[in-house]
């Protein structure tokens, strides 16, 4: 499913078309109108809506409801998620896409679909599941409360700690971590099987060993589909709403990620608060839009 | 000798890339590894590199008289150019150059300035100078060609592997490369195999061409060798185009019938003729464009279709035109027995159009 | 390793230990968990989790609004995608990079974003309530909140194909006399069919599992416009476990069949594009 995510390998449409291939201008302008109004109307109106209820009651109550102590800390929440989920994934995604890109063996494209399983579970079963692992009804619950533990040492400095996983922060970076964690894998598996292995071959023959061919040839072509696999998936982390709300547990200035903190607000009536949180992560989307533009001509043009 | 490989096999699951292969190739010479695409002669010249291993158990390799069979590539010492250049594409001409030299462990690499003035003086032995600065993009097929070749060279490889180097350039620039690697090979003496399936440029640039077919090595030889006195029938047919007629006329033990090749340049076309090893036949077209003449035959008895190929002042002297009728004897014949055909040169002699086609010239 | 399948390129053993490992850790051992747990139910109990009237209203809802969603999307992402490819017009960068919007947009913010546009005071609300018509708040509300999440993936499947259209067949067609609705409609349409039921997939599979931008504008009435993973999160916070990991399990099987059809879309896409 991610093949619709990436577009970074689709070249730039030619602008002057061969004459049997024109339409008629009427054509093409009603086209190109129901297009534009189309998009217009599901694309940039809820976009715009989230700014103009925002400033709704100006800019002065738009700061104030970005200076609160619980939305601070859902940002930095978010922020951590993201900074932990993100790396994991992308070592993840290097390690697959070389043992996939690189060798054949059995099993492989059965490892591929796997890969992509979890873009196909919806977000809320993503956190389910690992309630059901995790929570206090789960296994780890179990192991907290077994009278013979495995690892009772273990056991004991767990339950002293009072360390939790679900309704707290680590629930929240798991179930952030599987719900990106196709993203880099995906952009960087075609990628790289396209590139074929003669350059590292050459490195090889040439006396570099496994690191350096991997630091001094691999990564420098791939670096773009690199980047462009982590604005993705990073998008996705700091955004994620379904699975991180089944994990959470929704407390105020703990386990508030910032998408949970918008909703906490929107169903307060907060309004301006909500709004002036997902401005935040609505410029963050845009950040995220730009950016991946801008690899996309990059790499457009390093390919012209 | 060299480059020594002893019994190798490879397989691919069911599929034989290569079938018990030996083959020597002395030391300095630059050698043609020769065959249709699917005779196995990447795969061997990929396994001499270290890039492929044989079949567990199978065969041996040495170079300069030790044992490199369990070598990793990087430490054989090959210099090994790719079809496609594989030049890294994010570092400069010198970057790339230097490359060989720059992942060596920190004892055994030479300095800065050293590993600068090699880039240079490869550089200057393939005539690029003043390109070290560029990237591969902003380069030309040949110039990358040469560039893959020295970055090659620079860690003073024992023997040189090239890929089929000259298969991605057009037909002028491969020409003019293809002096230049005779040259340059000459200059520095390095033992060179070289894979191609273009019998022109094997027979042109090569001192000894090994001819492959189906996983096997035909012959070793010469390029007049293999040419004048080819081992097998796939080495006449690939070698250049033939007229191919099958035969009673010389009964031989075995069965099917015999088969007699006669290059088309040793077809001679008279108007008239009274011996008795003529053979009477219909003119059905004059090629007289080109630097040789050639006519389209068909023979009068049976039907076989024959090409003959002479000098545009003889074609003037006979002056042909579709219809006639004239007489052609053969200067030089080559036959085969029913037997020395197995099962499966016939089906490559099927799959190889060079053999039908008059197109391609020697 | 054997020596006849052994690699010259390195890191093959740690590549794939890794991906393995974590792969299991992260998504396998977790998913596993959903299936053994319903298990442990007896076959009555899963049952009526998942075949109470009050489930089953949510699986109608969940799959007609996505199937609404998909299909209106199919329609517009297909002019939405010919108009990018093909007609220039100032701007088209910009716009083709806000098609991504909704991947890049937390669901959320596009949740409230759509309820404060289509609520009876919103601006679009607004203007259709005078005619007794609500959007927010409906089956309408899930199915505009559906079609937001799902149009990227026609318009981005498609976008490639249109690319590669050769002009020959548009040329053939129009010097075999056709005119331009006949090329349109008998030429190109044809060669876009496999891309768009592909694209049609994916967005009717995100549909299918989307919560975060529905919950706010569909009003959450149980038999009306409640969606099932909305139900799944009502169960856990009412700490019916099983029931909620049962109706998560008859979820799973939808998305792994949907993962089947659009692979096998895909291959048969790929195919009919080698040609």
């Amino acid at each position: 499913m991610a093949s619709a995510v990436s577009s970074l390998s689709r070249s730039a449409g030619s602008t002057t078309r061969p004459l049997a291939t024109r339409d008629a201008l009427w054509l093409r302008y009603t086209l190109t109108a129901v297009a534009l109004g189309f998009l217009a109307l599901f694309l940039v109106l809820p976009l715009v809506a989230v700014f103009a209820e925002a400033f709704r009651r100006g800019i002065g109550a738009y700061f104030a409801a970005l200076n609160d102590p619980d939305g601070l800390h859902a940002l930095k929440l978010t922020l951590l998620t993201a900074g932990l989920a993100v790396p994991a994934n992308l070592v993840f995604g290097v390690a697959a896409a070389w043992c996939i890109a690189k060798f054949t063996f059995p099993g492989k494209s059965l490892l591929i679909t796997l890969i992509d399983l979890p873009f196909a579970v919806s977000p809320v079963i993503s956190g389910l599941i690992y309630v059901l692992l995790f929570g206090a009804q789960g296994w780890y619950g179990h192991y907290l409360d077994a009278e013979q533990p495995w690892l009772p040492g273990l056991q004991a400095w767990l339950i002293e700690q009072d360390f939790k996983i679900i309704f707290a922060v680590p629930g929240i970076v798991l179930a952030t971590t599987f719900v990106t964690f196709p993203f880099i894998a995906r952009e960087l598996i075609p990628l790289m099987q396209t590139q074929g292995n003669d350059e590292e071959y050459a490195a090889i023959t040439l006396g570099a060993n496994g690191w350096q061919t991997f630091w001094k040839v691999t990564l420098p072509n791939i670096k773009w589909g690199l980047f462009y696999g982590v604005i993705l998936c990073n998008a996705r982390a700091m955004g994620e709403f379904g699975a991180v709300s089944v994990v959470s547990g929704h407390i105020r200035g703990e386990t508030n990620t910032l998408p949970l903190h918008v909703e906490i607000l929107y169903n307060e009536y907060q309004f301006v608060g909500a709004f002036a949180a997902a401005s935040i992560l609505a410029l963050l989307a845009l950040v995220t839009l730009v950016l991946k533009s801008l690899v996309e001509w990059a790499h457009a043009r390093r390919h012209a | 000798m060299s480059i020594l490989a002893r019994n190798l096999t490879k397989t691919f699951g069911a599929y034989t890339a290569l079938a018990d292969v030996s083959l020597e190739i002395p030391t300095g010479k630059l050698v043609a590894l020769l065959g249709p695409s699917g005779s196995g002669k990447t795969t061997l010249l990929r396994i001499i590199a270290g890039l492929e291993f044989a079949d567990p158990g199978s065969g041996r390799i040495d170079f300069h008289g030790a044992d490199v069979t369990d070598v990793p590539a990087g430490k054989r010492g090959v210099g090994f150019v790719f079809q496609h250049y594989a030049l890294f594409k994010h570092m400069t001409v010198a970057e790339n150059i230097a490359f060989g030299l720059t992942v060596r462990p920190r004892r055994e690499r030479p300095d800065r300035a050293a590993i600068d003035a090699r880039v240079k003086e490869l550089l200057k032995l393939i005539q690029l100078d003043d390109l070290g600065a560029r990237y591969p993009a902003q380069l030309s097929g040949g110039q990358r060609q040469r560039i893959a070749l020295a970055r090659a060279l620079a860690v003073q490889p024992k023997v040189l592997l090239l890929d089929e180097p000259f298969g991605a350039l057009d037909a002028r620039v491969r020409k003019e490369l293809r002096r230049w690697l005779r040259h340059f090979q000459r200059e520095i003496g390095v033992t060179t195999l070289f894979v191609t399936h273009d019998q022109e440029e094997a027979l042109e640039l090569a001192d000894e061409v090994i001819v492959m077919n189906n996983a096997k090595i035909e012959q070793v030889g010469t390029p007049q060798e293999v040419y004048d006195r080819p081992a097998s029938p796939f080495v006449i047919e690939f070698l250049g185009n033939v007229n191919r007629f099958a035969t009673k006329a010389h009964p031989l033990p075995g069965a099917g019938s015999d088969v007699l090749y006669v290059r088309p340049h040793d077809v001679d076309i008279l108007r008239e003729y009274h011996g008795e090893h003529g053979v009477r036949v219909r003119v059905q077209h004059v090629f007289s464009a080109g630097n040789t003449g050639r006519v389209a035959l068909v023979r009068e008895d049976n039907g076989d279709a024959i090409d003959a190929e002479l000098s545009r002042v003889r074609l003037a002297e006979l002056h042909l035109v579709a219809g006639d009728e004239a007489w052609v004897v053969f200067r030089h014949i080559r036959l085969f027995p029913a037997g020395a055909f197995t099962e499966r040169d016939v089906a490559t002699e099927d799959a190889t159009p060079a053999v039908a086609d008059p197109g391609q010239g020697i | 390793m054997s020596r006849s399948h052994r690699s010259v390129i390195p890191g093959f053993g740690l590549s794939l230990g890794l991906t393995l490992t974590y792969l299991s850790l992260i998504v396998l051992l977790p998913l596993s968990a959903a299936f053994i747990k319903t298990l442990g139910m007896s076959w009555d109990d899963f049952w009526t989790a998942v075949a109470s009237p009050r489930v089953v209203a949510s699986y109608r809802i969940s799959f007609l609004a996505s199937l609404a969603a998909a299909s209106v999307n199919c329609v517009f992402g297909l002019v939405v995608a010919w108009v990018l490819v093909r007609y220039p017009f100032p701007g088209r960068r910009i716009v083709d990079a806000l098609v991504d919007l909704p991947f890049a947009l937390p669901t959320a913010v596009a949740g409230i974003a759509l309820t404060a546009l289509y609520a009876p005071n919103g601006w679009i609300g607004a203007l259709v309530a005078p005619y007794g018509v609500k959007i927010a708040f409906t089956e309408i509300g899930i199915f505009i909140a559906l079609t937001f999440i799902g149009l990227p993936f026609v318009v981005r499947t498609l976008q490639p194909i249109i690319e590669e259209l050769e002009p020959e067949f548009e040329e053939a067609s129009a010097s075999l006399g056709a005119n331009r609705w006949q090329t349109l409609r008998r030429v190109i349409f044809p060669q876009l069919v496999p891309a768009l039921l592909t694209g049609f997939a994916m967005a009717f599979a995100r549909a299918l599992g989307e919560y975060g931008s529905v919950v706010f504008i569909s009003g959450n009435m149980p038999m009306r416009t409640e969606i099932t993973p909305l139900l799944i999160i009502t169960k856990l916070e009412q700490y019916d476990y099983a029931g909620a990991t049962a109706i998560a399990v008859v979820m799973l099987g939808a998305s792994f069949l949907m993962l089947l059809v659009i692979n096998l879309l895909q291959k048969w896409s790929r195919r009919h594009h080698a040609v």
